[in-house]
């Protein structure tokens, strides 16, 4: 926790005179309630395109939440959430992966009973041939794009670190292999904005710094990226903006530097009065 | 190619070697009976493993979409002289249109619940078939025309094993190709996790209504099928029972395997015939065997005996 105050991360951070691209994800007075308690209120932010924007918050602040209610498994109490300049709230996550929106778990959401390099494919799944009479009669396109795909997934879990587990079954995979499956089955769709929840929680040093390189090498691909994260190291030292929640609410946001000085993130950090 | 449980070809050419040659090992027709009421059944399961095994949802209606085909064919290729395939079809369109009809609402529901539904379904067409009378002879069920096609007459074991044998070789060949495309890999994800499929862009509610369709096409067709080479269809092949029992040959040969649905319905159509000699406790010593299966082997038998081949390699 004491990241948060330490001058020379905040120094690191990534340059500030960085030039802003335009929105891809704005949203806007987002609010949702369970049973009469409010998990997200009044909530709004933008990501730029091309960012890496982090939300970061102590624990119970809203941030899986927010990204339930940004990808759709979760309907807005209020509010709106848009993506790519259109109004896209409540609608159903899989037409948001159509238009270029993917995620990860906090808590795995892995396909235990596929091979790793299935999980892959699987998330190659709008850019393939899924009729069912192509595939019931196994049509020569369906079979040769399908072995593209194949490729395609290999390369991804090679780019994640996963070679070694091409043709492992994922159940029998270790859980710092498996947070990184969740990462490749999700540029595997191709998105435009990838939002990982907490890709480094419950990895060692090692393993967080790995991942912290494969997500500076996607943003540097041109996704934009969202990212909740409790290793501030790796919150301070990659992202372009924080947004700093506490009880649903923003509490602060701006680049790394100036989140990390702000009094208000740092008691709610610490547990002090404002 | 690992072994032949593992390999997708090679498990194919097993099964079609065994069928080919089964015939010479079976002395009469009561024995070649058997086969085909196990390739039947094995052709409903394939199906139904689609569904259950692949795609994790539950059907304990299945009977039902049996028990439709079968009246259809019986209804309209004998009360009203159509011809047998296009009774056929007529059965397989309208079982895939009622599975449309049901899935949407009822494969929302998760676990027990959808369970429920699915028996509801399975009970409703067991209690028309019963009591429309009229068009199905009500109880004791009613006569079925031979099946035509062609001029041909299908007469007879030894011409209907071919015919059963052939659609099983066909079903179990489609179904493998399903399951290795990216449509199959879509309803193993719905299986896997619901969410992590539908954020990749898998429009899950519409994958799960279309394997319950096609399970229930498969189910429909192998009910035409069986009855006319029965020749007589009651009401007691569309029953709850039935439906049990073949979501027990597909969980005893070993979910998510197609050659464990096909073992599974295998095992389960000969079992009975074998414990006759056990007369009165017949049904105790199928159960117990069921119950050790569960016990030992909860992931099926072909999957169990799968796993036990490589592993004797390597030692």
């Amino acid at each position: 926790m004491n990241m948060l105050t330490d001058p020379e991360l905040a120094a690191d951070a990534a340059p500030l005179n960085r030039r802003a691209g335009p929105a891809l994800l704005r949203v806007e007075h987002l609010s949702r309630e369970f049973g009469g308690v409010l998990a997200i209120g009044d909530l709004s932010f933008t990501v730029a395109a091309g960012d890496i924007h982090s939300i970061i918050g102590p624990n119970g602040a809203g941030k899986t939440t927010l990204f339930n209610l940004v990808t759709g498994v979760y309907k807005p109490s209020g509010g709106r959430v848009l993506f790519d300049g259109a109004d896209v709230s409540g609608q159903a996550p899989y037409r948001l992966a159509a238009r270029g929106m993917s995620r990860t778990f906090q808590n795995l959401q892995i396909f235990f009973n596929m091979t790793a390099l299935e999980n892959v494919m699987v998330g190659r799944h709008l850019h393939l041939d899924t009729r069912l009479l192509p595939a019931l009669f196994r049509f020569p396109s369906l079979k040769r794009r399908d072995s593209e795909a194949r490729d395609r997934a290999a390369e991804l879990m090679g780019a994640v670190g996963l070679s070694k587990y091409l043709d492992a079954d994922a159940a029998s995979m270790p859980y710092g292999a498996l947070k990184r499956l969740e990462i490749a089955r999700a540029l595997a769709a191709e998105p435009k904005l990838l939002l990982l929840d907490e890709p480094a929680a419950g990895l060692n040093a090692t393993e967080s710094r790995e991942i912290d390189e494969v997500i500076k090498t996607v943003a540097a691909d041109g996704v934009t990226i969202v990212l909740v994260e409790h290793d501030m190291k790796m919150v301070m030292g990659i992202s372009h903006r924080i947004t700093a929640l506490n009880h649903g609410r923003k509490l602060a946001e701006g680049t790394p530097a100036e989140v990390a000085a702000n009094p208000e993130v740092v008691a709610a950090y610490l547990g002090a009065a404002p | 190619m690992q072994n032949i449980l593992h390999g997708r070809l090679t498990g194919l050419l097993a099964m079609g070697a065994i069928i080919a040659v089964l015939p010479a090992f079976l002395p009469n027709n009561f024995y070649l009976d058997v086969a085909i009421l196990a390739g039947f059944n094995a052709v409903v399961c394939v199906g139904l493993n689609l569904l259950i095994g692949y795609a994790g949802q539950i059907s304990l209606g299945h009977a039902g979409f049996f028990g439709i085909g079968a009246y259809a064919s019986g209804v309209l290729a004998g009360t009203y002289g159509w011809p047998p395939v296009l009774a056929l079809l007529a059965g397989a369109v309208f079982v895939g249109l009622l599975a449309f009809v049901v899935a949407k609402p009822i494969l929302r529901l998760k676990g027990h619940y959808l369970a429920m539904a699915t028996l509801g379904i399975g009970i409703i067409v067991s209690i028309v078939l019963r009591t429309e009378s009229g068009l199905t002879g009500g109880p004791d069920g009613m006569t079925v025309e031979p099946f035509r096609i062609f001029g041909v007459e299908l007469y007879g074991e030894r011409v209907w094993y071919w015919v059963v044998g052939a659609l099983l070789f066909a079903v179990v060949w489609l179904s493998l190709n399903l399951i290795d495309s990216p449509m199959g890999r879509a309803l193993r994800a719905v299986h896997g996790s619901e969410v992590a499929a539908e954020v990749v862009g898998v429009d899950t509610a519409r994958f799960k209504v279309l394997v319950f369709v096609l399970s229930a096409v498969f189910a429909s067709v192998a009910g035409s099928l069986f009855a006319h080479y029965a020749g007589l269809i009651t009401p007691a092949k569309a029953d709850f029972f039935k439906s049990i029992e073949l979501v027990t040959m597909v969980v005893f040969g070993g979910m998510a395997s197609t050659f464990g649905a096909v073992v599974g319905a295998v095992v389960l159509t000969l079992l009975p015939q074998l414990l006759t000699m056990f007369q009165d406790y017949q049904q105790i010593v199928l159960g117990a065997i069921l119950m050790a299966t569960m016990v030992f082997m909860p992931k099926g038998l072909l999957p169990t005996l799968a796993a036990l081949i490589p592993a004797r390699r390597r030692a």
